[in-house]
């Protein structure tokens, strides 16, 4: 019909085929006849200009197909202000660069704290920047909870039109956020997805559904993974008794008892480590009798006498104990380890009636020769992975020691505290406040060659008293000569971490530093950053500047 | 306080990528120091890797750079630093009094400013002391030439067609033809020729025919109505210089800029600057070029309002526009997405354009309440009415998922050009009404 009275397709064929081959079409196009038609090829050439003309000023719009998808939900969240805006745009156009150089690293190092203390705002970036933010947080990973929990429902909207961004759809946002108002809907569609995801979805996926289930409805979400368990493989096992650690609680325990006896071996040691977190299981209690069994309190009371396990039996291999020591370690230590560490710290207490300082202070020795000493380290380290494991911030204290004060002159040189295991993972049992003052008071003491972990556990920015110590230990390397790279683990976490307060402090030893020396450019470059980020900082606070720009 | 730039608009000014990560580098307050604004300039040193700073000085109202630095790139990583210095961390580059160093090169550049205005003006007084007879000559000679290489044109196209467009395999290359375009005077007409041998065969027929209809006009140029003259004379390659233009009518208007694309090869960087006047409701394309490394010498924020006169280029379609006297600064512009048009008005408006000028690609176009689609042959814009599709490559993907991003998947207001082959999306309103970019990555 139409394509019939179409003349541009008889003029098309003709040129195709040229016009040596085939005559001149007689086209019906307006004004055709005022064309010369002495040279065929010239005047096809001029007809199908009036039909390519006409073709263009005379085109009709195209009727619109499906009306497009729903649009994305609103997010009720404020808005970033213009300047913190263009502060995400200058830290997201540096992310990409070679990580290298000196001041390109700072901006990719402080991406992280902005995106953050962003989050916690509870504000949320233009959408123009949305694409953006998932582009690095793809590259990088760590970026991953908080780039996706500020892009928000928008963010979540994109990331299932965009393949390059389904990790935003299986990235869990670790802490709970606000709940936006008007979710109720929301939820309701979710719960209808929520079944079809566990069945079908990718492991990724399902283990973020897991642990957000876990975080708002615990019971649920054991029921949930009860209800396809048999039907897991065992690595996926693995990683989804993981998930159970949110929300832990005793009525998860007939679960996690059961999968004691699960067929792989690491599922079963995730479940007993998971039972003996939790004080009144039945596993911890078995542990805190294998534990009294291997220890206990001299008669005079000065003494506490160990008597290792002499075997690994069936028993306490199904609650978690490997029998071969895979630390080279003799197999005795190796058990009497393991159930220590197992076993609730409030056993000790409650069997002695002394505090954990009291029993800190204890001596330690063979339940043969009181005076043997060998068993005192794997008893502290034993401790100490119990504390850690239970969060006992007591014990954690008690196995830290007193923060280290400063020696008395004359005093000789300082003991380094007897700190079990590893301090850092200690400190960071400890509330934040104390973890700060302990590593300040190690710092002044010991300097900040031994600090890195310590300064790793500590909650970033840092206190105003731990920032200080920090810079009076670097002014400190400064003047004795050392070398700024030699601390360069130290002061990249201190570009990332030191309180924004500091600022004048380190100003004034880049004053003082020797011009154009190392130390003059390392502090400069500090104190940049310190603005920088003050200045960032404060900008996630105005709400004034929205309508700037 | 003046208004400060956004970062987007200082990384445009960037000459390359390069440069655009290497001022990122600068942007941080560490580097620098003396930094200050007197709402005109920008001043400040910067500490390198030498035992002497940098000085780098910014003339915002032009833009004009400044640097001590050895860099060849205009405007240096140092002076885009210390722009976004001043954009990003506003504390950093404090209102002060300029530096001496800073004032003698502010004041060195008004005086060689001024002398060159005057020279100008002094040289438009000269020009009617040429030869009239010459030019006269000299534009016949000229004219001779170009309808001599049209005509080879024109019958190089009928040639083709005559052995028929699907075997092209005894006819040479395009490329020997458009090199004696260039012979004959018609770099225009050359441009247009080598862009013949890149073409899918379905597009051949049209293409072969608007130029031989270009050709076609371009031999008998006088005998047209002297708007179409103009606009086949500006096609074959005919260039006028500014300083002519403007001694033409002008319009004085309050411009809107709706946006601007970048677009360079080896040795060209070439922006284009659309502007639609509040009263007029014309549009304006300002073009500006760059050598490579440097960037082109125009910088309109899009959304501003720019108060002018803006001299036309003569033809049957006129756009493109030279910027003449200014008045003021680019202000803000309204807090409000220009007015737009339904995708059918959209259409109907570029073929009233085509049926001016029938070798238009494309028209700039405001698209109101379109929502943008991905579908499985392409991206498009509708309005729930009707569709067009997007240009395929005419924007970087980056800049679709932008647009997604601030439609949010709701109407909104798009600037881009429309014609035969789609809409090229340029700048989108977002929901909080602020322009976003669409022409970059």
């Amino acid at each position: 019909m139409t394509i019939t009275q179409d003349p541009w397709e008889t003029l098309h064929t003709t040129a195709l085929l040229g016009t040596d081959r085939r005559p001149l079409p007689a086209a019906a196009l307006p004004l055709a006849d005022a064309v010369d038609r002495t040279d065929p090829a010239a005047a096809l050439l001029e007809l199908a200009a009036l039909a390519a003309v006409r073709r263009r000023a005379g085109a009709l719009p195209v009727p619109a197909a499906e009306p497009p998808g729903p649009p994305a939900p609103e997010d009720p969240r404020p808005e970033l202000s213009a300047a913190a805006a263009r502060r995400l745009a200058v830290l997201l156009a540096g992310r990409s660069g070679a990580v290298s150089g000196a001041g390109l690293a700072n901006l990719a190092e402080l991406l992280p704290q902005w995106l953050g203390t962003a989050r916690d705002r509870g504000l949320r970036a233009p959408a123009a920047l949305i694409p953006g933010l998932l582009d690095a947080a793809r590259a990088r990973s760590e970026l991953r909870a908080d780039a996706v929990a500020l892009a928000g429902p928008l963010g979540r909207w994109l990331a299932e039109q965009n393949p390059d961004w389904r990790f935003v759809l299986r990235t869990a946002t670790d802490r709970p956020a606000a709940r936006p108002v008007g979710q109720d809907d929301a939820d309701a569609e979710n719960a209808r997805n929520a079944h079809q995801l566990w069945h079908e979805g990718l492991f990724a996926e399902r283990v973020t559904h897991l642990t957000l289930l876990r975080r708002s409805d615990p019971a649920a979400g054991l029921e949930l993974l009860r209800s396809t368990w048999s039907t897991e493989r065992a690595e996926d096992r693995l990683l989804f008794l993981d998930a159970l650690q949110d929300g832990l609680s005793p009525a998860d325990e007939p679960f996690l008892e059961a999968a004691l006896g699960d067929r792989s071996k690491n599922v079963r040691a995730t479940a007993a480590e998971l039972l003996s977190t939790l004080p009144g299981s039945a596993l911890a209690h078995r542990m805190s009798e294998r534990a009294l069994a291997a220890v206990r309190l001299s008669e005079s009371g000065t003494h506490l006498l160990v008597t290792p396990p002499a075997e690994c039996d069936a028993a306490m291999q199904r609650d978690g104990i490997t029998p071969k020591s895979p630390t080279g370690r003799g197999e005795r230590a190796w058990w009497f380890g393991e159930v220590v560490a197992a076993a609730p710290l409030s056993t000790w207490p409650r069997s002695t009636g002394l505090t954990p300082e009291q029993l800190l202070a204890l001596r330690v020795g063979d339940s043969i020769d009181e005076t043997s000493s060998s068993w005192a380290d794997d008893l502290r380290e034993a401790w100490a992975r119990a504390a850690v494991r239970q969060h006992d911030a007591d014990w954690a204290r008690a196995l830290l020691g007193p923060a280290p004060a400063r020696p008395a002159r004359g005093a000789g040189r300082a003991r380094a505290p007897r700190a079990t295991g590893a301090p850092a993972k200690l400190l960071a049992v400890l509330p934040p406040e104390e973890r700060a003052a302990w590593t300040a008071a190690f710092i002044e003491v010991h300097g900040l060659g031994e600090a890195f972990q310590l300064l790793g556990a500590c909650a970033a920015p840092w206190t105003p008293p731990l920032s200080t110590a920090v810079v009076t230990a670097l002014a400190r390397a400064a003047s004795s000569g050392a070398y700024p790279w030699s601390h360069s683990g130290v002061l990249g976490m201190t570009e990332r971490a030191l309180a924004p307060e500091t600022a004048a402090a380190v100003e004034e030893l880049a004053a003082e530093a020797a011009p154009d020396s190392a130390w003059s450019e390392t502090f400069g470059r500090l104190a940049g950053t310190l603005r920088f980020r003050a200045a960032m900082l404060a900008e996630l606070d105005d709400r004034t500047g929205e309508l700037d720009g | 306080m003046e208004e400060r730039w956004s970062t987007e608009h200082v990384l445009s000014l960037a000459p390359d990528a390069a440069s655009q990560k290497a001022a990122g580098k600068l942007s941080a307050p560490a580097p620098w120091s003396g930094a200050g604004t007197d709402g005109t300039a920008l001043w400040g040193e910067c500490r390198g890797s030498g035992s002497t700073p940098y000085r780098t000085v910014i003339e915002l109202a032009t833009p004009a750079y400044q640097c001590s630095c050895p860099s060849r790139k205009f405007p240096c990583k140092h002076a885009l630093g210390l722009l976004l210095l001043w954009s990003g961390t506003p504390e950093a580059v404090p209102a002060a009094e300029p530096a001496d160093w800073a004032a003698d090169w502010i004041e060195a550049r008004q005086a060689r400013a001024e002398k060159a205005a005057e020279k100008a003006a002094q040289k438009r007084a000269e020009k009617p002391a040429a030869d009239p007879e010459a030019v006269r000559r000299r534009a016949e000679k000229r004219g001779a030439r170009v309808a001599a290489g049209a005509a080879e044109l024109r019958l190089r196209l009928a040639d083709r067609v005559r052995h028929g467009l699907a075997d092209q395999s005894t006819a040479g290359p395009w490329e020997e033809v458009a090199a004696r375009m260039v012979d004959a005077q018609a770099p225009g007409l050359a441009t247009k020729v080598r862009e013949l041998d890149a073409l899918p065969q379905e597009r051949l027929l049209e293409e072969y025919a608007l130029l031989h209809l270009l050709a076609t006009a371009a031999t008998r140029v006088d005998e047209l109505p002297p708007e179409l003259a103009a606009t086949v004379r500006s096609r074959v390659g005919y260039t006028q210089d500014a300083a002519e233009v403007l001694s033409g009518p002008t319009v004085r208007d309050r411009w809107l800029v709706l946006g601007s694309r970048d677009t360079s090869d080896e040795r060209l960087t070439t922006r284009r600057v659309w502007v639609r006047g509040a009263k007029t409701g014309r549009y304006a394309l300002l073009l500006a070029f760059g050598r490579p490394g440097q960037a082109p010498d125009l910088a309109l924020p899009t959304g501003r309002l720019l108060e002018a006169e803006l001299a036309f280029h003569p033809g049957a379609r006129p756009l493109r526009a030279v910027l003449g006297t200014r008045y003021g600064a680019p202000e803000p512009g309204p807090q409000a997405p220009p007015d737009g048009l339904t995708v059918a008005e959209a259409v109907a408006g570029y073929g009233t354009a085509v049926a001016d000028d029938p070798w238009l690609d494309s028209w700039p176009t405001v698209l109101a309440g379109v929502v943008p689609v991905r579908t499985p042959d392409g991206w498009h814009l509708t309005d729930g009415h009707h569709t067009v599709p997007v240009r395929p490559s005419a924007v970087p993907e980056a800049a679709l998922w932008r647009l997604t991003a601030v439609s949010t998947g709701r109407p909104l207001t798009v600037f881009g050009e429309y014609g035969h082959q789609g809409f090229a999306p340029v700048t989108a309103w977002s929901a909080d009404q602020r322009p976003v970019g669409l022409t970059h990555n």
